[in-house]
C-alpha cells in the first residue's frame, strides 16, 4: 500500500472540488473493495476523501413516486428497506445474492457500483492487464477465463462487472445522480453508466474526474413479478457465472437483465420485444453477437437456460 | 515400549474416559482467543520486526536483477534478505525447490526476497517497490500435454496374474479415463513464524505439523547443529498436509532475523499460498475393469499420470486399488512427468483422495454396466486378504458392515436404480455412494509423563494438533492409564524439547501418539507401583489411587514434592507387514441439480466408518465431518486453474480457489462401527481423519449420474461440464 494523505470532505460539492484538484485522489465509502486493492497496490491513491460523514446515508420517497436512495446508504440496509422489498424485490435479491453479511453492513450503494473486476489477471501484479496499466496488453485473454465476458468484450479487455445490484438497478431502469466539482448535477442512466472495455477499459464509468455519486433513482414501481437468479459454483459467497433480474408481468411482457456476462449489466430493449414470442427469441436477441471464449462458452447455454427458468417461474 | 504383536487386555479397556465424547480441553483457549497461534505470539520476544514476502514473478528461469533502491529508501525498512546476502544455504531434506529463490527461479511465487520492517504495512509497501528483471525460460506446465508426449513410469508397474490376458478375456470390461485438479490445502490460518536468535541459538514460533522434521530441516538448511534449534508450535489453525514440512515463512523469518538482528515475524501471504507452497498434484487416471457376467472382477487396472518439479514424488492414486477389491490379475501403476508447476505434495488422503475419486466412479459405471446395485457390486467383491498375497489378511475389515449400515441408515433402497428419474420441484434428485479407504500407517511416538504432588498428569510430547483433538484424546489416555479424572490432566505438546512423537499427518496422529502416551504412562505406572512397594502388574489405578491387595495408596502422596516420571516411545516390529491394517468406510450421499442451471447442491450426507476403537466420538466425527466437506469441495468446485501459458495458478485466493461455505453442507451424519484392533497399537486404534474425505468425491459424482445420467469424469464437476447433456428445460 503507497502511503496516503485523508480528509473528511465537508459537503458532496467540496468533496468532488477536492478530488477534481488531485487527479491521485479517491472518494472512499465502506472501503471493502478499494482498500483490498491498496493493499496489493493495485490501486494506490496518494489521497483519500472520506465521504461518509455526508448525509448521503438517507432512502427518501420521490415525488414522482419512486425512490432516492443515499449513495452511502448501505447494502444490508437498502435490503431490508420495507418498500424496496415490496415494489423493487428484484433489488432486495440482487443484493442479499451478493458477498457477505458483513461485507454487506458495509459496502455502499457507490462503492458497490464501481466496484473492480473480479479478473484474475487483474489481481496479480505480475501480469499484464490493461486495465491496471493501460496498454500493457490482457494476459487474460488466452489464459484462465472461465470467469469473463462473453458480451461486449475487445481485444483489449474481456473482464465482467461483479455487482449484482448493478443488473438489478439496470432492470429496472435506475438512475445514477452525481455532483461534479464545479458544483453542478447531473443524472445519468443505468444504461450508460458502465461503459463497455473498448480501446480504454480502465476507463469504466462516464463518471468525470472528481465526480461524485451521491444518489440512485428508482422510477415508480414498475410491478410485476421481479426475480433475481444468481448462478454459481458454491451455494453462497461467490461471485456469479450468470445472473439473471427479470420482472415479469402478467401478460408475458417483462425486462431481462444478466450479470456476470458483460463489463456492464447487460440488457437490451429489443430483446425484451421478443419476450411475448417466448423465452428462446429473447435470450436469442440478448446474446446475439457473443464472442465467448472456449473456457466460457458454457455462459451462453447457461444465460439461456436460466432466463427461461426465471421466466417461466415469473409466469407461474 | 516394543509393539510387535496383537494387544492383550490393558487398562484402556476399561474405557472409563477414552472412548467418552469429551470436550476438547482446548476449546475454551480457542473459543476465547487466548490459545496463541504462531502470529499473535507477541510477548514470547520484545522488539519484534515484521517481514513480507516477494514472490517470484515467473515460473522458471533467472533474476537478471533486482533493484531494491526504492524499497530500501521507504520508511521502516530494517533489512532487505535475497539470495545474495542470505548466507550460504543447505537444502531440507523434505524440500524439492529451495525456499529461497535466486537467481534462479524454480516455480512461479518461489520466495524471492524478504523486506524486513518496523510494521507489517511498511515491509508489505517496500516489498511492492521491489523491481525485478527476470530471463525467462521455457517450461513445460501442461500435464495433458506431457501424457500425450509420453511419460515414464515413475516405478515399476505391480502386477499380479496377468492383467492383460485378464481383461482381453473378461466377459464385461470397462476402460474409462479420469481427472482430478490440483488442489490447495486452504487452510484457515496460513503459514506463520516468529523466529529470535540468542547468539547461535534460534527460537522459533511457527505452525507446524511436523516439529522433528522441520528443527532438522531448518537445521540442515541454515547448517547448523540441530540442538541449536527450538521449535514451538502449540496451536495450528489446520494444516492438511500444508504445514508437513519446512516452509518459506519460517526460513525467511529465521534469515531475516539474523540479517535484521532483532526478532522477525513471517505470515505467508494469502496469494502467495497456491503458488509458493506444496499442493495436490492433479491426477490423469486410466482405469480398467474386466468382471464376469455376474458381477465378479477379474482384471483391476490402475494407472496414474501426475506431474512434479525434479525431485518430487508422483501423487500415488492407485495405492488403494492394490488392496481394495479380489481380482485375480491386477496391474498398478505410476507415471510422473517432469513439470515446472510448484511442487506437488501430501494433501489430506494423499493419493487415496484422487485415487478412489476415479476408482468408485469406475466401480459405478462397471456396476450399471452389470445390472447390479452399486453396493451389492462392491460387496460382491470384497476380500478380506491382501488380493497380491493371499497369507496377509486384513486385521479388521468391515467394509461390507460399512456398506450394508449405509445403505439402510441412508434409504438407499429408495434411489432408483435408472438415472434421470427423480424430481423435487426445480431439482433433479439422486443418490451415489463410494466406498471409503485409507491405510492405518504405523509411526514410532515418544511421551513423557510426569506426576506432581497435587496429583496433576502432565504429558510432555512435540505431537501437535492441528484442530484434531491431539490434546483431548492424549489427555484421555493418562487419565485412563492413571486412573485419575480428565481435570487432573495438563498437556504440553508442539515443542521440539520434549520427546519426538509422530506428528500429525496421514491419519497416523492419534493412534500412535496416544500409544506412545500408553507406553511412557506404563512407565510412570511402575515408577508409582514401586515407590509404594506394590507389584506394578497387580496395580489397579483407580480415583486418583494405586491400589493392590489390601494396599491403597493416594497418587499425589506418593509423587510427593519431587514428583515422578515415565517417558517412553512406542516402537513397532514387523506387525504392519503381517497383516494389512486399514480403515474402511461407506460413504452415501444425496445430491439434487438445478434442471435449468445443473448447479450441484449437496442434500444430505451420511459416512459409515470402521476404523479401529474411536478415541473420542466427538472429535472423531468432527474430523469425518470436515473431512466429508473436503470431498464435497473437490467434487464440485475445488480446482486451481492452470495457466499453461505462464506456469502458475491462477486463481490464488480464496476469492478464487472456492471451498464449501455453510450453505454447501446441510446435513451431515456419521456412524463408527464397533471396532478394536489390537494389531494397531495398545490402544487398539486406528486413524479417522483422512478416511472421511476418501471416496467422498466419488460419491458426489455418482449422486450427480443417479441424478441427471450425466456422466462426468473429470473434477470438478462443474455446471458447465453438466450443462451440454442435460434434458431440455421446458
Ligand atoms: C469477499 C468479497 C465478496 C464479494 N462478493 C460480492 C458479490 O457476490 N456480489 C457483489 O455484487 N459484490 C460483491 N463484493 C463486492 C462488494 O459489493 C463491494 O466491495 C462493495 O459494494 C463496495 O462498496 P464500498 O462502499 O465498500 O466501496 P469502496 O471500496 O469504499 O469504494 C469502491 C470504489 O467506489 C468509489 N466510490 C465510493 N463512493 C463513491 C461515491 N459516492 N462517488 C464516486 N465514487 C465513489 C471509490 O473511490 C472506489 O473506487 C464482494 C466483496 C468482497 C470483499
Ligand atoms: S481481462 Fe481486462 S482486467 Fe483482466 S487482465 Fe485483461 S485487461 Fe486486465
Amino acid at each position: 500500500m503507497r502511503p496516503f494523505t485523508y480528509e473528511r470532505a465537508a459537503s458532496p460539492a467540496e468533496a468532488a472540488a477536492a478530488a477534481a484538484r488531485n487527479p491521485e485522489a479517491r472518494f472512499i465509502a465502506g472501503g471493502t473493495n478499494l482498500l483490498d486493492l491498496m493493499k496489493l497496490r493495485i490501486e494506490a491513491p496518494a489521497h483519500l476523501i472520506d465521504v461518509n460523514h455526508l448525509g448521503l446515508d438517507r432512502i427518501e420517497e420521490t415525488p414522482e413516486g419512486g425512490l432516492r436512495i443515499g449513495a452511502m446508504v448501505r447494502n444490508t440496509d437498502l435490503a431490508a428497506h420495507a418498500k424496496v422489498r415490496r415494489d423493487y424485490a428484484v433489488l432486495t435479491r440482487a443484493l442479499v445474492a451478493g458477498a457477505s453479511g458483513q461485507l454487506r453492513n458495509k459496502a455502499t450503494t457507490a462503492g458497490n457500483l464501481l466496484q473492480r473486476t473480479r479478473c484474475p489477471y487483474f489481481y496479480d501484479t505480475d501480469m499484464a492487464c490493461n486495465k491496471r496499466s493501460p496498454g500493457a496488453g490482457c494476459a487474460a485473454i488466452g489464459g484462465f477465463t472461465r470467469h469473463h465476458a462473453v458480451l461486449g468484450t475487445s481485444d483489449a479487455c474481456i473482464a465482467t462487472h461483479p455487482s449484482d445490484m448493478a443488473v438489478a438497478l439496470r432492470v429496472l431502469d435506475a438512475s445514477v445522480e452525481t455532483v461534479k466539482a464545479d458544483g453542478t448535477t447531473r443524472s445519468i442512466p443505468m444504461a450508460d453508466f458502465h461503459r463497455l472495455p473498448g480501446d480504454t477499459p480502465h476507463v469504466e464509468t462516464a463518471l468525470e474526474q472528481g465526480e461524485l455519486i451521491t444518489a440512485v433513482t428508482l422510477p415508480p414501481p414498475a410491478g410485476g413479478v421481479q426475480l433475481y437468479r444468481k448462478v454459481r459454483d458454491r451455494a453462497s459467497y461467490a461471485f456469479a457465472l450468470v445472473s439473471v433480474a427479470a420482472i415479469v408481468q402478467r401478460d408475458g411482457s417483462g425486462r431481462v437483465a444478466l450479470g456476470g456476462v458483460a463489463h456492464k449489466p447487460w440488457r437490451l430493449e429489443a430483446a425484451e420485444a421478443e419476450l411475448k414470442r417466448g423465452a428462446k427469441p429473447a435470450s436469442d436477441s440478448l446474446l446475439a453477437g457473443a464472442r465467448p471464449t472456449p473456457h466460457n462458452e458454457f455462459k451462453l447455454r447457461l444465460a439461456e437456460r436460466a432466463i427461461a427458468s426465471v421466466l417461466a417461474e415469473g409466469r407461474n | 515400549m516394543r509393539f510387535d504383536s496383537p494387544a492383550g487386555q490393558n487398562p484402556i479397556d476399561q474405557m472409563k474416559v477414552v472412548g467418552r465424547p469429551h470436550d476438547r480441553i482446548d476449546g475454551p483457549g480457542k473459543t476465547t482467543g487466548t490459545a496463541p497461534y504462531a502470529y499473535e505470539r507477541h510477548d514470547v520476544v520484545a522488539n519484534q520486526a515484521y517481514g513480507h514476502i516477494l514472490g517470484a514473478g515467473i515460473a522458471k528461469g533467472r533474476i537478471r536483477s533486482m533493484d531494491l533502491r526504492a524499497a530500501r529508501a521507504a520508511s521502516g525498512v530494517i533489512a532487505i534478505l535475497t539470495h545474495e546476502n542470505a548466507g550460504r544455504l543447505d537444502k531440507g531434506r523434505m524440500n524439492v525447490a529451495r525456499l529461497l529463490g535466486g537467481p534462479e527461479v524454480e516455480h512461479y511465487h518461489q520466495a524471492i526476497a524478504l523486506v524486513v520492517a518496523e510494521s507489517f504495512e511498511q515491509a508489505r509497501a517496500a516489498s511492492q517497490l521491489i523491481r525485478v528483471e527476470y530471463d525467462r525460460a521455457a517450461g513445460q506446465f501442461d500435464l495433458h500435454a506431457a501424457r500425450r508426449a509420453g511419460v515414464p513410469p515413475a516405478q515399476e508397474d505391480k502386477r499380479v496374474g496377468d492383467f492383460d490376458r485378464g481383461f482381453a478375456e473378461a466377459a464385461v470390461r470397462l476402460d474409462e479415463t479420469y481427472a482430478t485438479p490440483d488442489e490447495s490445502h486452504a487452510m484457515m490460518e496460513p503459514h506463520a513464524t516468529i523466529a529470535a536468535w540468542q547468539g547461535d541459538r534460534l527460537t522459533v514460533w511457527l505452525s507446524n505439523q511436523m516439529i522433528a522434521w522441520t528443527a532438522g530441516d531448518l537445521a540442515k538448511t541454515l547448517r547448523i547443529p540441530k540442538e541449536n534449534v527450538r521449535l514451538i508450535s502449540p496451536f495450528i489453525g489446520g494444516g492438511f498436509g500444508a504445514k508437513l514440512f519446512l516452509r518459506a515463512d519460517t526460513l525467511l523469518a529465521v534469515l531475516g532475523a539474523r540479517l535484521a538482528g532483532r526478532p522477525v515475524k513471517v505470515a505467508l501471504q494469502r496469494p502467495l499460498i497456491a503458488n509458493n507452497t506444496t499442493h495436490r498434484a492433479a491426477t490423469i487416471q486410466r482405469i480398467r475393469l474386466g468382471a464376469t457376467r455376474d458381477g465378479r472382477l477379474t482384471a483391476i487396472g490402475h494407472e496414474s499420470w501426475s506431474g512434479n518439479l525434479e525431485g518430487g514424488d508422483p501423487e500415488d492414486a492407485v495405492q488403494q486399488t492394490t488392496l481394495l477389491y479380489a481380482a485375480a490379475h491386477r496391474l498398478t501403476g505410476t507415471r510422473l512427468a517432469r513439470l515446472d508447476l510448484p511442487e506437488g505434495n501430501a494433501m489430506r488422503a494423499p493419493g487415496e483422495t484422487p485415487g478412489l475419486m476415479a476408482l468408485e466412479i469406475a466401480m459405478d459405471e462397471m456396476a450399471e454396466k452389470l445390472g447390479l446395485d452399486p453396493v451389492q457390486f462392491r460387496i460382491l467383491n470384497d476380500t478380506q486378504t491382501d488380493p497380491g498375497n493371499a497369507q496377509r489378511r486384513f486385521s479388521q475389515r468391515q467394509l461390507v458392515e460399512c456398506l450394508r449400515v449405509g445403505a439402510e441408515r441412508f434409504g438407499w433402497n429408495r434411489r432408483q436404480a435408472r438415472p434421470g428419474q427423480q424430481r423435487d420441484g426445480r431439482w433433479m434428485v439422486g443418490m451415489g455412494m463410494s466406498v471409503g479407504f485409507r491405510n492405518n500407517l504405523l509411526m514410532k511416538s515418544a511421551a513423557r509423563v510426569r506426576l506432581d504432588g497435587r496429583g496433576v498428569v502432565t504429558i510432555e510430547s512435540d505431537m501437535t494438533d492441528i484442530g484434531t483433538g491431539s490434546y483431548t484424546i492424549m489427555a484421555q489416555t493418562a487419565a485412563e492409564m492413571m486412573g485419575v479424572g480428565m481435570d487432573r490432566v495438563t498437556v504440553r505438546l508442539g515443542d521440539s524439547s520434549l520427546p519426538v512423537s509422530a506428528g500429525s499427518g496421514g491419519q497416523w496422529g492419534a493412534n500412535n501418539a496416544t500409544a506412545g502416551v500408553y507406553a511412557a504412562c506404563v512407565k510412570l505406572r511402575e515408577a508409582v507401583a514401586r515407590r509404594a512397594g506394590l507389584d506394578p502388574a497387580e496395580a489397579v489405578f483407580a480415583d486418583g489411587m494405586v491400589r493392590a491387595g489390601n494396599t491403597s495408596r493416594p497418587l499425589a502422596e506418593l509423587a510427593g514434592a519431587e514428583g515422578l516420571v515415565g517417558e517412553d516411545a512406542i516402537e513397532y516390529g514387523d506387525i504392519a507387514e503381517r497383516v494389512q491394517q486399514s480403515t474402511f468406510a461407506g460413504h452415501f450421499v444425496e445430491v439434487g441439480v438445478d434442471m435449468a442451471t445443473a448447479e450441484t447442491r449437496v442434500r444430505r450426507m451420511l459416512a459409515v466408518c470402521a476404523a479401529g476403537r474411536i478415541l473420542n466420538p466427538k472429535s472423531a466425527r468432527s474430523q469425518v465431518i470436515g473431512a466429508m466437506t473436503m470431498g464435497v469441495g473437490g467434487a464440485l468446485m475445488e480446482e486451481l486453474a492452470v495457466d499453461t501459458r505462464h506456469g502458475f495458478f491462477v486463481n490464488h485466493d480464496l476469492a478464487g480457489y472456492e471451498v464449501p461455505v455453510h450453505a454447501d453442507i446441510p446435513h451431515q451424519d456419521v456412524v463408527f462401527l464397533d471396532e478394536v484392533d489390537p494389531t494397531s497399537s495398545p490402544m487398539k486404534a486406528k486413524g479417522v481423519g483422512e478416511l472421511g474425505l476418501c471416496g467422498v468425491g466419488a460419491a458426489v459424482a455418482n449422486a450427480i449420474y443417479n441424478a441427471t445420467g450425466v456422466r462426468v469424469r473429470d473434477y470438478p464437476i462443474t455446471l458447465d461440464k453438466l450443462l451440454a447433456r442435460m434434458p431440455e428445460v421446458a
